[in-house]
């Protein structure tokens, strides 16, 4: 089971819970099993059409999956998975 | 470079400097020489002109709009009981001035728009962004990528910060990492959110220090990394960031409060929601007329102070339809009256409902005006 890191803004919707494990083979798959886990999380993740949102980057290690395979990217069962949003805090 | 020259005082000030052989007093010239723009006089922007103004730096500009605040006092440093009230730009520059009196400041007492963003940046070397919203996040950025500036990079929110370097030496800057921003209402800012005190203080250090390592020309800057902290479990990560060969070109600033779907705040849009102003709600509950008062903050919000309204929300609005009463006036609110005009234009738009009305300065304006008792967060 790889370990998807879940962000701060994005944890009201896994009760609190800062990391989760998931199942699959790719990212897909993991992010599948991550919004099955938190249905309400799906939306916040995925666009109408399915695609990652544009404010969120999915990274597997320290690594975009933009330039590796995409949402196809392999997934090991030690894997760490990060789901990085925009923040934009800082002033007041 | 050779003609920068150092006072007696100053070099004691800076022996620390002066001491460490591949910063030395080379480095201590490029700092004074340079002029950095520091937009945001908060939590980030505390530590960063704090630690920029000891170090040395030449000229400094110190941008923000604000007036200091009570709740500001929790982590934002650089301010003192005396100056709640006071322009933060105004508080900061006499702060500054008593820590090191050889810097130049250059003070705006401005917020930073589409108008005049080409017009400041362009005088500065590098801009230090520490603002606390995503419309100026990319206005920051934009103006910078347009201007070849530097763009040292932080944002927090609750207890995770983030840290990088954009737009340096051919590098990627904010829309290669976040195309675009995401939807009003996900991402709360800090006033709704919440952050832990110490964090900015961490983060906003973090920055000051890339900040010296760009202008001294020495280390690895962030450029192409970006730093993840998070305060709660110790658990520090660093991303690697690429240029994004489909990021569109910038050659031009636009509306950014449209760009981020924040129209609803602009005065395009704000005609459409209907408003309700404090004293029109506090003579509402004096009359016999039947209303419904919803506030679509969050618990905890709730918590601090309350209008003993139904408590509903944001993100759970649409979902909560049924709560909603059509046959009767419903005034929602929120903090500021930002949240509730959204969610009165998300009733309106996906359920036609024409009974509902914004109060105008949420619960902040009822605290200034009808309750002077009630806390303000």
């Amino acid at each position: 089971m790889a370990k998807v890191i879940i962000p701060t803004p994005l944890r009201k919707f896994t009760h609190n819970q800062g990391t989760i494990n998931t199942d699959g083979g790719t990212i897909k798959e993991n992010i599948v099993s991550l919004a099955e886990q938190f249905p309400d999380l799906k939306k916040h993740i995925f666009d109408e059409n399915g695609d990652i949102r544009k404010f969120i980057r999915i990274y597997l290690g320290d690594e975009d999956i933009n330039v590796l395979d995409k949402e196809n990217t392999k997934v090991l069962p030690d894997s760490v998975v990060s789901i990085i949003p925009a923040i934009a805090g800082g002033k007041n | 470079m050779n003609t920068v020259t150092f006072s007696k005082e100053e070099l004691e000030r800076y022996s620390r400097h002066l001491i460490i052989p591949e910063f030395n007093i080379e480095g201590q010239r490029k700092l004074k020489s340079a002029r950095v723009l520091v937009v945001g006089t908060g939590g980030l922007g505390s530590p960063l002109l704090l630690y920029l103004t000891a170090a040395g730096v030449g000229t400094i500009g110190i941008l923000d709009f604000d007036v200091v605040d009570d709740s500001n006092l929790q982590r934002q440093v650089l301010f003192s009981v005396d100056d709640v009230g006071n322009p933060k730009v105004e508080a900061a520059k006499k702060r500054l001035v008593g820590l090191n009196p050889h810097v130049n400041f250059i003070v705006h007492n401005i917020m930073l728009t589409s108008d005049n963003a080409l017009d400041i940046i362009k005088d500065y070397d590098l801009v230090a962004d520490g603002t606390d919203n995503f419309p100026t996040r990319y206005l920051v950025n934009d103006a910078c990528v347009i201007l070849g500036k530097p763009n040292v990079y932080a944002s927090i929110f609750r207890f995770e910060g983030q840290v990088s370097v954009f737009n340096y030496k051919g590098g990627p800057h904010y829309r290669d990492l976040f195309p675009s921003p995401p939807p009003p209402g996900l991402v709360p800012s800090c006033a709704e959110g919440g952050v832990i005190g110490v964090l900015p203080g961490i983060i906003g250090s973090l920055q000051a220090n890339e900040v010296l390592k760009i202008l001294s020309g020495i280390g690895d800057t962030l450029s192409g990394r970006l730093f993840l902290f998070d305060a709660l479990t110790f658990e520090t990560r660093t991303l690697k960031v690429h240029k994004n060969p489909e990021t569109p070109e910038i050659k031009e600033l636009i509306d950014y409060d449209q760009f981020c779907g924040l129209n609803l705040n602009g005065k395009a849009n704000k005609e459409d929601v209907k408003e309700i102003t404090v004293e029109e709600l506090k003579a509402l509950q004096d009359s016999k007329e039947e209303y419904q008062l919803i506030d679509v903050r969050e618990a905890y919000e709730y918590d601090i102070c309350n209008l003993e309204g139904e408590l509903i929300p944001l993100g759970a609005i649409l979902d909560s339809v049924e709560k909603i009463a059509s046959n009767k006036k419903v005034i929602v609110h929120c903090r500021s009256g930002a949240r509730s005009a959204t969610a009165i234009t998300q009733l309106e738009r996906k359920y036609n409902f024409d009974n509902l009305y914004n109060l105008k300065g949420g619960i902040l304006a009822w605290a200034d005006r009808i309750d002077t008792s009630m806390a303000k967060y």
